[in-house]
């Protein structure tokens, strides 16, 4: 007995089906949103955080967008790619979502990125990967939060052209994302006359960085640090603990000092400058309502990844209204990549041509206020591109930044 | 007990033919697809476990490095899939002749450390030598191989490839451990001094079952590779070592349904209990305490000896 | 110059932080034969008691010594209720810690949340020391000096008590101990609870370095087990010596070898393991 490509393809076709839940599309069916957040392992602190504030966007909003009821189908993909791909399918193909929001990690999200395509699945992306929305863009991808390299084309701007910086040291976690954005800082600030003498790179899962900090050359101006997560707060301590917290300035990429661990770090912290496309300290009305419901919900201030899906909430939002039907997911997705969005608790967002969002970025000063430790706004750069002042094909022709590009032509031993 | 044997044979390949009639969804065959892949390494790992006595937990590197070679050469250097296919399988094999002879110094905790401590050093490779491997970003695949006629991108055809590379498995493993090399192999779990001193070479025996163990890790591997087009430094961790490992010992090590049963609850639990249940980490660590508890040797035996003192 | 002494001192710190982790794994490891794997966890645990202790004004020793109690406490509830009762099945017993791990792990996540949680050194320790001319952490030194205490106390305890003896005699050869006539089910349990509640003190004192985040238990396992293979199992000698060799590894690995990082530490115990299967220490065990 042998079987046939026939033979199963025809047991394929199907006769019962197990466990289906099709629901006819009718304009006033709820929206469903596929939310891929992290919820158990290491990742799980910036997953709860997104939870947290996608939860409050849609409270603030009475459960509706555009005058339709949502509903949220979270899912918990472990910081697994395997895992995601698999949620993923769920979300599109058992819950029959119309728009995904998320996931966290850059893995994950490219785990996923040829299984969007295929089925067609407007995506409004948290990760920060570069060629998400650059070699690698797919129509159905975009992007309302920013690029790894996005924020720190600016922060080396400012320090080279404001801070007036010559000599730095960049250092960050040995992976993409620290790879990424350690990459643009040393392109703009070398373009902009800077010189960076000096890369370091502890491992991403590195206990201590005494043996990283002990190495930092003692003549530098400033040293960059590109960490996310519990590695900034780590870092930025054990830098006091070496006593180079006054000798040495500080500076920060987008998730170095991010508001989720600005208390922890306390006063070690203040001073700190760094780069992001979001400050808890933005006084714009749409944010005002949202810190303030953060902080009474979930008494803590929004930060990077709680920040992400309300941004993301408010391009749907505005793309609903659009279209009216969900349904036509080309329309869908086209109005999500044309809308300019002012209202959105980042402040105004457009999208460029390969899905990333042209918005502003902030430059932020840790200070402490009224007994809290926050991230004062001290510089705001509007409509930031991915591609910072460097033309479109030119950037792309490049490879993508990583560790070893653009080289470092300056480094001192 | 022969017509029993083929009627065993006989429902389990009904099983596997009537799932995809069964279940029409192309997400819940995904997910049985998944588990028979892990099946499979299970199963290979089963080998080292069950029949030859040695726990691994480094196992996962007979899944990442097959699944590495098939993508990069598929992606970085155009080769077809066959191709692709039949190097993946020389490399994961070879890296397992290599490793034995470094395990294979030591024995019972010393060869569980080596093999981790090995994992760990591929998984710190994979993870930095980023012109090689995309590091934590991975390989992806643009789509599933086209082999021999059968486009194997569909839920359905991929799951018949994985379903008759199981039962290819299952029947190879099964006549295997009926063999007397499969005597010897057991004889070497049991009573290592006794077989030398019958004139054994227990070395070349444990040996040849790593080769095993690799050979049949690397089909599950390259199998792993084309179902999710995508591999990364994941692929090779301890965490997915140490699940090989539970799936194994979950279902009952020594047995042949053992391991395809284990690989089927956590894949269960990892992926449909987990939409459902929060806490399903906690529920997947209270699984394992539960089932070490009440059924020591695993759930197959387990579950024979409490049907009725049947053959274990 | 000054780079040598530096890292130097940054390995002794981490050689005794190490040590602290791993002389209750060594322990366990040694005379109850099992590979705690759960071990990483209790650390977490107790650097996340620790953190809640020390938010409510708790002295910074008195908290380090609570934490390291009540994990060891969980602990000897762990032996006597669930790995007791599978005496003989390693394999079974390597099962459960893994299982009671990931529970430990999940709890603490669902307790004190995703972010991170700092635990502030006594204040008396925060200013740095001045050594030739540069600053390094008073803490780290303070670590260090623990770890030696530490050390030096656990030697007393094995090598002139009656308790330590009976350890001895039950990791050297157990059938013989117990035919002697020493209760070893109890033994195990005690040494079981001053395993856990070395983990826990040690995510204490710990804290202020590492801190308290999801995913140190998996960050903080693999070192345990990297420093008691190389020191041999059941040696504590060899977990204080592989513990400062481990430390010299990382940080001067780091600093000379940066492209090795993230294979520093398991490379040399491939070929320890397959050079001298028991460790530096090590013996073979009956």
């Amino acid at each position: 007995m042998t079987l046939s490509r026939r033979g199963l393809l025809q047991a394929g076709a199907g006769v019962v089906s197990l466990a289906s839940t099709s629901r006819a599309a009718r304009a006033d069916a709820p929206i469903k949103i596929g939310f891929l957040t992290v919820k158990t392992g290491p990742l799980a602190a910036g997953g709860i955080q997104m939870e947290q504030g996608m939860n409050l966007f849609l409270k603030q909003r009475g459960g509706k967008l555009a005058g339709r009821d949502v509903q949220l189908i979270v899912a918990d993909t472990a910081g697994s790619p395997a895992t995601t791909r698999t949620k993923t399918q769920e979300l599109v193909e058992r819950d029959k979502v119309d728009v995904l929001i998320g996931p966290l990690a850059a893995f994950e999200a490219l785990a996923i990125a040829d299984y969007i395509e295929a089925q067609k699945m407007p995506t409004l992306g948290v990760a920060a990967a570069e060629d998400l929305t650059q070699r690698h863009a797919s129509p159905w991808f975009a992007r309302a939060t920013s690029s790894s390299g996005q924020c720190a084309h600016v922060m080396a701007y400012y320090a080279a052209t404001e801070l007036k910086y010559k000599r730095m040291a960049i250092i960050g976690d040995d992976f993409a994302y620290g790879h990424e954005q350690n990459a643009a800082f040393l392109r703009v600030f070398e373009d902009n006359g800077g010189h960076v003498v000096q890369k370091l790179w502890p491992p991403l899962n590195a206990p201590d960085y005494g043996t990283y900090i002990s190495q930092i050359k003692s003549d530098v101006d400033g040293v960059f640090m590109s960490f996310a997560g519990s590695n900034g707060f780590r870092f930025t301590q054990a830098y006091a603990e070496y006593g180079l917290a006054g000798k040495i300035p500080l500076i920060g990429g987008m998730t170095a000092m991010d508001e989720a661990i600005l208390q922890q770090t306390g006063d070690d912290a203040i001073g700190i400058i760094t780069a992001n496309w979001y400050s808890a300290e933005l006084d714009n009305a749409a944010n005002k309502e949202f810190a303030a419901g953060m902080r009474k919900d979930y008494k803590v201030d929004p930060g990077y990844y709680s920040a992400g899906p309300a941004v993301a909430g408010a391009i749907l939002e505005a793309a609903i209204k659009s279209v009216g039907d969900v349904s036509d997911r080309a329309a869908l997705m086209h109005a999500i990549r044309t809308n300019v969005v002012d209202g959105t608790i980042r402040g105004p967002v457009k999208f460029d041509d390969k899905g990333q969002a042209i918005a502003n970025v902030y430059i932020r000063r840790v200070e402490k206020k009224g007994g809290r430790i926050v991230n004062t706004v001290i510089k705001t750069y509007p409509n930031v591109s991915q591609f910072w002042t460097y033309p479109e094909a030119a950037f792309l022709a490049d490879p993508v930044y990583s560790r070893d590009w653009p080289p470092a032509k300056f480094l001192e031993n | 007990m022969t017509g029993r044997v083929w009627l065993g044979w006989a429902l389990v390949i009904l099983a596997l033919v009537a799932i995809p009639v069964v279940i029409s969804s192309s997400f819940y065959l995904g997910i049985v697809t998944h588990a028979l892949i892990l099946a499979i390494l299970a199963l290979s790992l089963n080998v080292l476990i069950g029949h030859a006595g040695m726990t691994s937990l480094g196992h996962a590197v007979y899944l990442g490095i097959p699944a590495y070679a098939v993508a990069w050469l598929s992606t970085q250097a155009g080769w077809g899939p066959i191709q692709s296919i039949i190097v993946a399988m020389v490399l994961g094999t070879a890296t397992s002749a290599f490793f034995g002879i470094l395990a294979l110094r030591a024995s019972g905790l010393g060869f569980l450390m080596i093999t981790l401590a090995l994992g760990q050093v591929m998984w710190g490779i994979a993870y930095r030598w980023v012109d090689l491997t995309g590091g934590d970003n991975g390989i992806r695949l643009d789509h599933r191989p086209v082999l021999l006629g059968f486009d194997f991108t569909g839920a359905v055809p991929f799951y018949g490839l994985v379903a008759t590379a199981l039962v290819v498995a299952l029947f190879c493993l099964w006549q295997l451990d009926r063999s007397p090399y499969g005597a010897c192999l057991r004889g070497t779990r049991d009573q290592p001094r006794r077989m030398r001193m019958l004139g054994h070479d227990v070395w070349r025996i444990r040996y040849l079952a790593f080769i095993t163990s690799g050979f049949w890790g690397s089909v599950a591997g390259v199998l792993y590779c084309y179902d999710y087009t995508y591999v990364s430094p994941q692929a090779l961790s301890l965490p997915q070592s140490a699940e090989a490992l539970l799936m194994v010992v979950l279902g009952g090590a020594g047995t042949l349904a053992g391991p395809v049963l284990g690989a089927i609850i956590i894949t269960v639990i990892k992926t449909v209990v987990s939409s459902y249940v929060d806490r399903w980490y906690s529920l997947l660590g209270l699984t394992f305490i539960v089932v070490v508890m009440l059924m020591p040797r695993g759930i197959v035996p387990g579950v024979r000896a409490w049907v009725g003192g049947r053959r274990a | 110059m000054q780079f040598w002494i530096v890292q130097s001192l940054n390995s002794l710190a981490m050689g005794g932080l190490l040590f602290l982790l791993s002389a209750g794994f060594s322990l366990i490891f040694g005379l109850l034969r099992i590979p705690n794997l759960a071990h990483g966890a209790l650390f977490m645990l107790g650097a996340y008691l620790g953190a809640t202790l020390l938010g409510l004004q708790v002295n910074f020793w008195l908290a380090a010594l609570l934490a390291g109690v009540g994990v060891g406490l969980l602990g000897v509830v762990l032996e006597a209720g669930l790995l007791r009762r599978l005496a003989g099945n390693e394999q079974g017993q390597v099962l459960v810690t893994l299982g009671v791990a990931f529970i430990i792990a999940d709890l603490c996540l669902m307790t004190w949340g995703g972010d991170p949680m700092p635990l502030p050194a006594p204040r008396a320790l925060r200013p740095p020391v001045f050594i030739a001319g540069f600053a390094f952490p008073g803490y780290r030194l303070a670590v260090l000096g623990v770890a030696l205490v530490g050390a030096l106390l656990l030697w007393l305890l094995l090598e002139r008590t009656r308790l330590g003896a009976m350890i001895r005699a039950g990791v050297d050869d157990r059938l013989m101990a117990r035919s002697v006539g020493i209760r070893v089910s109890l033994l195990f349990s005690a040494v079981f609870f001053l395993g856990a509640a070395l983990a826990g003190f040690g995510g204490v004192i710990g804290g202020p370095i590492l801190s308290a985040y999801p995913g140190l238990d998996a960050d903080m396992l693999p070192l345990a087990l990297v420093v008691v293979i190389l020191g041999g199992v059941g040696s504590l000698p060899g977990a204080l010596v592989g513990s400062f060799i481990i430390g010299a590894i990382y940080n001067f690995g780091s600093a000379l070898f940066p492209d090795f990082a993230y294979v520093l530490l398991f490379l040399p115990m491939v070929i320890v393991l397959v050079v001298k299967p028991t460790g530096l220490f090590g013996r073979v065990l009956r």
